[in-house]
């Protein structure tokens, strides 16, 4: 479980993040939403380490990032994969390549057996072996979606971050990409979470959602929740569209 | 202006020593350290070959037209036209061209690469990114810039040769002989040590100013520019130092 209190986080003049409170649980999809501009992404790459907190604490199963030392947070590392919005695989190295690279850094490992896993990774995530010698320009938007995933993937980690995981794709691309990342958590047993606009994603795989509204929490709770809340904040945010207003209001006459 | 100035080196110091952060995996570097030899080192052997032939060919022209005289030796063109692709023209001007292809592309690459955020996928991963990424990149600059310029020598004192023969502005005999008199072996020296601390230069300051690239395509761009610019600014100044140090 990643446990989030209290964080402030500013850049200049601008007070990004004010004092959040949440707790990302494990083996569950933890969504976090919210308009631009809430603060989504800050927290998000906080938690990650990618921005330090000017106020609060980020404790991975108990073991608070701000107090650990320079090895125990190449330790945690390790135990993080990341998916970014724009997949950031690396254009020089082919998919196999880009999979590897952990594995090579890190993977206590033979060539063989960093081969299987890498074969395991790419075909888990559904990846044709004719595709592994192709440079990442070479796939489409969702392969290389998932090509970052298998990179996320491939050391086992134990907490698993998306930053907006199918912006970019077509609605059906975005729900396999959504379902990828579902069945993965629950079958390696991660801490997932994930930063989206996207609201199917709430409803096909928000086993835990948090609204982010300038740079606060405004409400969290389960897809199940969402639909019945009438919190002010929820309403604003996910029954602004037509479509979820009709669905809302269908769910409720039902 | 100098508040700027002193805060962007102060930076660029800091930068180096993330740079030179001891490797932790010596295999990955010495991997991505041959990648980059190709694509920085080897893909420029044409466009110094082509420039160092032309720039040895205009050089004897040039000597040989102004030193136009019964009274001086061909040998003294040849001797002149040496001195000046072996002291300054392979040297300087050639790493000048280098700061224009090789570290413009090292610039947008690492310009690139962070605005697509591979730079925090790499931090994600538990890699220092400023180390990887540029290490490898400066030691193949150091390695093959100084082996370019001796080519460059090379192919600058053939074609300013073959100039001379071609046109028949001088007695070759006499010319080539005049390659090899009077030479001091120092000015190797020098040049080669011009040639690595302007390596040095092309690697460092290119990735600094693509390594910490914020916005996107057209910031990439810009700091391409601005390190092409930033580089010849600090060869040229480098260029005078080392002359005042090591030849004076």
């Amino acid at each position: 479980m990643i446990q989030v209190r209290g964080i402030h986080k500013s850049f200049g003049e601008q007070h990004v993040l004010r004092g959040i409170d949440v707790d990302f649980h494990e083996g569950q999809c933890n969504l976090i939403i919210g308009l631009s501009g809430s603060g989504k992404t800050v927290l998000l790459k906080s938690v990650l380490g990618l921005h330090s907190v000017d106020q609060g604490t980020i404790s991975f199963d108990g073991r608070v990032l701000g107090d650990m030392g320079k090895k125990e947070v190449k330790v945690l590392r390790q135990e993080m994969g990341m998916v970014f919005q724009g997949s950031a695989l690396f254009n020089s190295l082919t998919i196999a390549e880009n999979v590897r690279l952990p594995l090579d850094f890190f993977g206590d490992m033979t060539e063989a057996e960093k081969d299987e896993r890498v074969r395991f990774c790419l075909e888990r995530v559904r990846i044709d072996p004719e595709s592994f010698s192709k440079t990442p320009a070479e796939l489409s938007g969702g392969m290389q979606k998932r090509v970052a995933i298998a990179r996320a993937i491939v050391l086992n980690p134990k907490y698993l971050f998306c930053d907006e995981p199918n912006s970019g794709l077509d609605p059906e691309t975005a729900i396999v990409i959504d379902q990828l990342i579902h069945e993965i958590t629950h079958e390696f047993g991660m801490t997932t979470v994930i930063n989206t606009h996207d609201m199917n994603s709430v409803l096909e795989i928000g086993d835990h959602v948090i609204l982010m509204e300038k740079g606060v929490k405004a409400w969290e709770g389960t897809m199940e929740e969402v639909m019945d809340s009438d919190d002010s904040a929820v309403v604003e945010y996910v029954f602004r569209s037509n479509l979820f207003k009709k669905l809302r209001a269908a769910l409720k006459k039902a | 202006m100098i508040y700027r100035f002193l805060d962007g080196l102060g930076r660029y110091f800091l930068f180096l020593g993330e740079v030179f952060h001891k490797p932790e995996h010596g295999r990955e570097y010495l991997k991505s350290f041959f990648r980059e030899l190709e694509l920085l080192g080897f893909s420029s052997i044409a466009l110094v070959s082509f420039i160092s032939v032309f720039m040895g060919a205009v050089l004897t022209i040039q000597t040989a037209i102004n030193l136009d005289d019964p009274f001086v030796p061909d040998s003294y063109i040849a001797i002149a036209v040496r001195e000046g692709i072996v002291l300054e023209f392979a040297p300087t001007i050639v790493s000048l061209i280098l700061a224009g292809k090789v570290g413009s592309n090292i610039a947008s690459t690492l310009g690139t690469m962070r605005v697509t955020e591979q730079m925090d996928a790499l931090r994600v991963m538990g890699i220092n990114p400023a180390s990887y990424l540029v290490l490898p990149k400066l030691f193949a600059c150091l390695l093959f810039n100084p082996i370019l310029i001796v080519f460059s020598m090379a192919l600058g004192l053939v074609g300013g040769y073959y100039a001379g023969d071609f046109l028949n502005l001088v007695n070759t005999e006499v010319f080539l002989s005049g390659y090899f008199m009077e030479f001091n072996p120092f000015y190797i020296v020098y040049s080669l040590t011009k040639a690595t601390v302007f390596a040095f230069i092309i690697a460092t300051v290119s990735a600094y100013f693509g390594y910490n690239v914020e916005g996107g395509a057209v910031e990439v761009g810009k700091a391409s520019t601005k390190s092409v610019v930033a580089m010849s600014f600090t060869i040229i100044l480098f260029n005078y130092i080392l002359t005042d140090l090591l030849l004076q």
